[in-house]
């Protein structure tokens, strides 16, 4: 059975948090492969950077201090009646037909309203003593079957557009960040920054039983975002450039939504599920699951932060492990080196399978 | 029951009715009965009694989203069993109460009163027929669905994963339902279903029957009344519908004890699988329980329009086009698991389709109450209720349409919004409609108008108070099946729970209407509602004797729906 190019069915072996990407990538997306040696390309800036900043760079680069949201954006707002402001073009334009859309179904709503008012006013049994006999009227039938037609292919050549628009696959070059839903929390990997992993819990609620693990109460940092939104360590994303978004589940089916980026894909265990992301301006962009998973469904919110590619890689290098094409921050980079270039050296079989092989990124960092 | 042993007695001198009233005994007649009326009437009132626990679940929620944070799950969970129950068994019992809703209201309450109840009373009066074709399969029918109906209220009580009863939604989506939730409660949940399904399947063969082959001599295909016709529909939808579901379900069920793989990656099998299949029934499900309201609200249009429905072809075949566009449109459920581009596209294209049979109902209805003199009599005036409803709910429809709207508003509050409207608003609307038209030909006694009216401004200002602030909520990024939420969506939330008092405080009008009724109402006559009401129903007593049509009824060539 399939569902299509997007959805990666990758059937019977690969399950849960096991499953290896390298076994995904290669068996079910050959492409992805092919383009490795490509990768490098992905952020020219970045290589100058980290190539000629040697130890002095690393030292500061290495640096991260959440952004503090700002309020109404990315979120909710109080009492709210209408659509979240969107920060993807995809979301600009799905907004704008949303927009019209209810314009539309307003009319309709009206126009029904009206017509009831009008038979009720004029044809009640005081108005209008004698019921006329009349069942027919074919012009009036068919004209009240074709223009609702017209309407719906009014509605659907803009909609239409719209869904080739989001499913336009992401450049080779695009960064790749996998998604996996758990019970209850979010985990991000980056396999193009040296493949670490972000463990995402909801900030604990004062006054509320514990969510996650005794990880602290939300308010209790300045950059803190709203309760039930806010987590522990957000998905940091590179702010304006396709981002390739790919999602699965380790247990049960959740789904990964974003309101104001205009996102929404479910994590499905044994299947990658994949959408271009392009945030347009840097913050904090909230969501939250969007599948019953169980229990916690309630409270295993997202946090995307969009920053711009200079603090996003310096986020990268706060991590363990955490790399830019394939080059380690100086102060690892030593020990990095001394491993032959042909050993599958530093990182997991999964850092293999990204798009930049670490020997040989190595190898030309050298 | 002394009302109607007076009844009989009345009756017996009044027109000689004396064979064709003679009821069993009490026991024979509840328990063992054969009749369609008796069987609608305990439909009826399971219905009633379905719907109060449901709507009590529905109450419970909407207490506990008044505010942000958790207030009253540890209460609702300790009612279930739970000893001490910690945060996560707290939180399971929040998915019990939205599992049961769903399940009790679609399978247990709108589909019991509109097919079982309404379809059981008034398809045979209707086409001159003196019972449904099976009337013992009618029997075992209604008590399947009852079984149905303990089966789930049981699974509440046993372990169900972390904490006692079946936490799945109402949808069962695998894995959640099978490596999610060990434990016997989604068991009991999936075998209600079967008991539920294995009913409507019978139900729904003992319709198709008694319309194809019941009818009264000249009554055609074509001269049926509109509410037949929908009863048709559904009944075909049932019979192919089901059966899916019940292969669905039987599919979990043996994954989760048998070991098999249907829906489990890891095994080969798939969980899209599922909901691909659970909504292939899904979907047509919708139009199942609308459908039968169709049907009653265009008798009643036509009635106090004192007009025939106009254009009666095509609102006959409207529905049987609904019918069948339904059973292709069913993927518009699953946009967000990643279907392919050109599905997506598919399915946008033709669940817009399906707005224009719709399109032609509302208009024609309106058709028929223009030109007509119309009485605003309760029935009405629910009537005309649920055709603005139903047009909201329907609108919010063509908006979720649309996969690449849908990637916004899917699983928040809109959608909640939007079926509510269609089926809170619209299925059960139609339910008052067709129980303050009817009640007093089956019960022989008159309601209160007055008090029938109250019953609908109420009801009419708190269920728009509860489910139109859920629009806003959903276009705020609220997702659905939520027992708490950022303060952001506090205002909107605690508007919608005063709604939900107004809502209930209308159902209070209802009862007392009921006890009034039987206490102070007046006898029924045969016809109560006067010139227009022209179907066979009314050419008998009120109520109708224990057998009817012992002598078929002739329609003439002349004689309209």
């Amino acid at each position: 059975m399939t569902f299509g190019k997007i959805s990666f069915g990758i059937g019977r072996a690969a399950i849960g948090l096991g499953l290896s990407l390298a076994g995904v990538l290669t068996n079910a997306v050959p492409a992805f492969a092919q383009e490795a040696p490509a990768a490098s390309a992905a952020a020219p800036s970045a290589i100058a950077t980290g190539a000629a900043g040697g130890a002095a760079q690393a030292s500061s680069a290495g640096s991260y201090t959440p952004m503090a949201p700002t309020p109404g954006v990315g979120m909710p707002v109080d009492g709210g009646i209408g659509l979240q402001d969107q920060y993807s073009k995809l979301g600009e334009y799905g907004y704008a037909i949303h927009h019209g859309l209810l314009w539309v179904i307003g009319l309709i709503t009206l126009f029904v309203l009206i017509l009831l008012v009008i038979v009720a006013v004029r044809f009640n049994r005081r108005a209008n003593p004698v019921a006329s006999k009349t069942s027919h009227n074919t012009i009036l039938e068919v004209v009240w079957t074709l223009a609702p037609v017209l309407i719906l292919i009014g509605i659907a050549v803009p909609s239409i557009d719209l869904i080739a628009k989001q499913y336009k696959p992401a450049p080779k070059s695009a960064l790749t960040i996998k998604v996996t839903g758990n019970q209850w929390f979010w985990t991000y990997g980056y396999p193009d920054n040296g493949d670490f992993e972000v463990i995402s819990n909801m900030l604990n609620i004062p006054g509320e039983p514990t969510i996650n693990n005794g990880v602290r109460e939300v308010g209790s940092k300045p950059w803190d975002g709203p309760s039930h939104l806010e987590v522990d360590n957000r998905m940091v994303v590179p702010v304006g450039e396709p981002i390739r978004l790919q999602i699965t589940a380790a247990d049960v089916i959740h789904s990964f939504a974003i309101p104001s980026l205009w996102f929404k894909l479910d994590a499905v265990p044994g299947r990658i599920n994949e959408k271009v992301l392009v945030v347009e301006k840097p913050g904090v962009y909230y969501g939250q699951c969007s599948e019953l998973c169980g229990a916690k469904h309630g409270y295993m919110p997202i946090a995307v932060e969009a920053l711009p590619r200079d603090k996003y890689n310096a986020w990268v290098l706060t991590h363990a492990g955490g790399e830019i094409d394939g080059k380690k921050p100086a102060a690892e980079a030593a020990p990095a080196a001394a491993a032959p270039a042909a050993a599958p050296a530093p990182g997991s079989s999964e850092a293999a399978a990204s798009d930049a092989p670490a020997g040989e990124a190595t190898a030309e960092a050298e | 029951m002394a009302t109607t042993a007076d009844h009989f007695q009345a009756h017996s001198e009044d027109h000689g009715h004396h064979d064709s009233d003679h009821k069993p005994a009490f026991f024979a007649r509840w328990f063992m009965s054969t009749n369609h009326k008796d069987i609608g009437t305990m439909y009826l009132i399971f219905a009633i009694i379905a719907g109060i626990v449901g709507g009590a679940f529905s109450g419970m929620m909407r207490v506990e989203l008044a505010e942000p944070g958790i207030q009253y799950l540890d209460t609702f969970a300790r009612w279930f069993g739970a000893v001490n129950p910690d945060f996560n068994t707290t939180l399971h019992t929040w998915n019990v109460l939205i599992t049961a809703h769903g399940l009790i209201m679609v399978f247990f309450m709108v589909m019991p009163a509109m097919i079982g109840g309404f379809g059981n009373w008034f398809v045979p009066l209707m086409i001159g027929a003196p019972d449904m074709a099976f009337p013992r399969m009618n029997n075992i029918s209604f008590w399947l669905t009852v079984a149905g109906f303990c089966s789930l209220l049981c699974s509440a009580f046993v372990p169900g994963g972390t904490g006692n009863g079946a936490g799945t939604g109402w949808t069962v989506y695998a894995p959640l339902s099978t490596s999610g939730s060990p434990g016997p409660a989604v068991d009991f949940g999936i075998f209600s279903l079967h008991l539920a399904g294995a009913g409507s399947i019978m139900g729904a063969i003992n319709f198709i029957t008694t319309i194809l082959n019941m009818r009264a001599p000249g009554m055609t295909l074509h001269k049926m009344p509109l509410f037949v016709w929908s009863m048709l529909v559904t009944a075909f939808l049932l019979l192919l519908s089901l059966p899916v579901l019940a292969a669905a379900i039987t599919m979990l069920l043996t994954d989760r004890n048998f070991g098999t793989t249907f829906f489990d990656a890891s095994g080969g099998g798939d969980p899209i699988l599922y909901q691909h299949l659970f909504w292939f029934f899904g979907h047509p499900e919708v139009y199942i329980m609308i459908l039968p309201g169709f049907g009653i609200i265009s008798q009643i249009v036509s009635t106090f329009s004192k007009k025939p429905v106009f254009g009666y072809l095509g609102m006959a075949y409207a529905m049987v086009a609904i019918g069948v566009v339904g059973f292709i449109v069913w993927a518009h459920h699953m946009y967000a698991t990643g279907l392919s581009v050109n599905t997506k596209m598919y399915f946008t294209a033709a669940t817009m389709v399906i707005a224009v049979p719709t399109g032609v109902k509302i208009f024609s209805w309106i058709a028929t109450m223009w030109g007509g003199s119309i009485e605003f009599k309760s029935p009405m005036v629910w009537a005309i209720g649920f055709i603005f409803l139903f047009t909201v709910g329907g609108v919010t429809g063509v908006v979720l349409a649309n996969g690449g709207v849908d990637d916004v508003l899917h699983d928040t509050y809109y959608v909640v919004a939007h079926f509510h409207y269609v089926l809170s608003l619209g299925a059960v609307t139609a339910l008052f409609a067709g129980f303050y038209y009817w009640f007093p030909k089956m019960s022989g006694r008159m309601h209160s108008e007055f008090l029938a009216h109250v019953h609908f401004w109420i009801f009419f200002v708190g269920v728009n108070m509860i489910f139109f602030p859920m629009h806003f909520l959903g276009l705020q990024g609220m997702p659905r099946r939520y027992p708490d939420y950022a303060e952001a969506y506090a205002h909107w939330n605690h508007v919608a729970t005063i709604g939900y008092m107004v809502m209930a405080a209308s159902l209070v009008v209802w009862f007392v209407n009921i006890v009034y009724a039987y206490v102070a109402g007046k006898r029924a006559e045969d016809n109560y509602w006067g010139e227009g009401a022209t179907t066979l129903e009314w050419t008998l007593t009120s109520p109708p004797p224990f057998h009817q049509f012992e002598t078929l009824p002739v329609i003439g060539e002349t004689a309209h729906h």
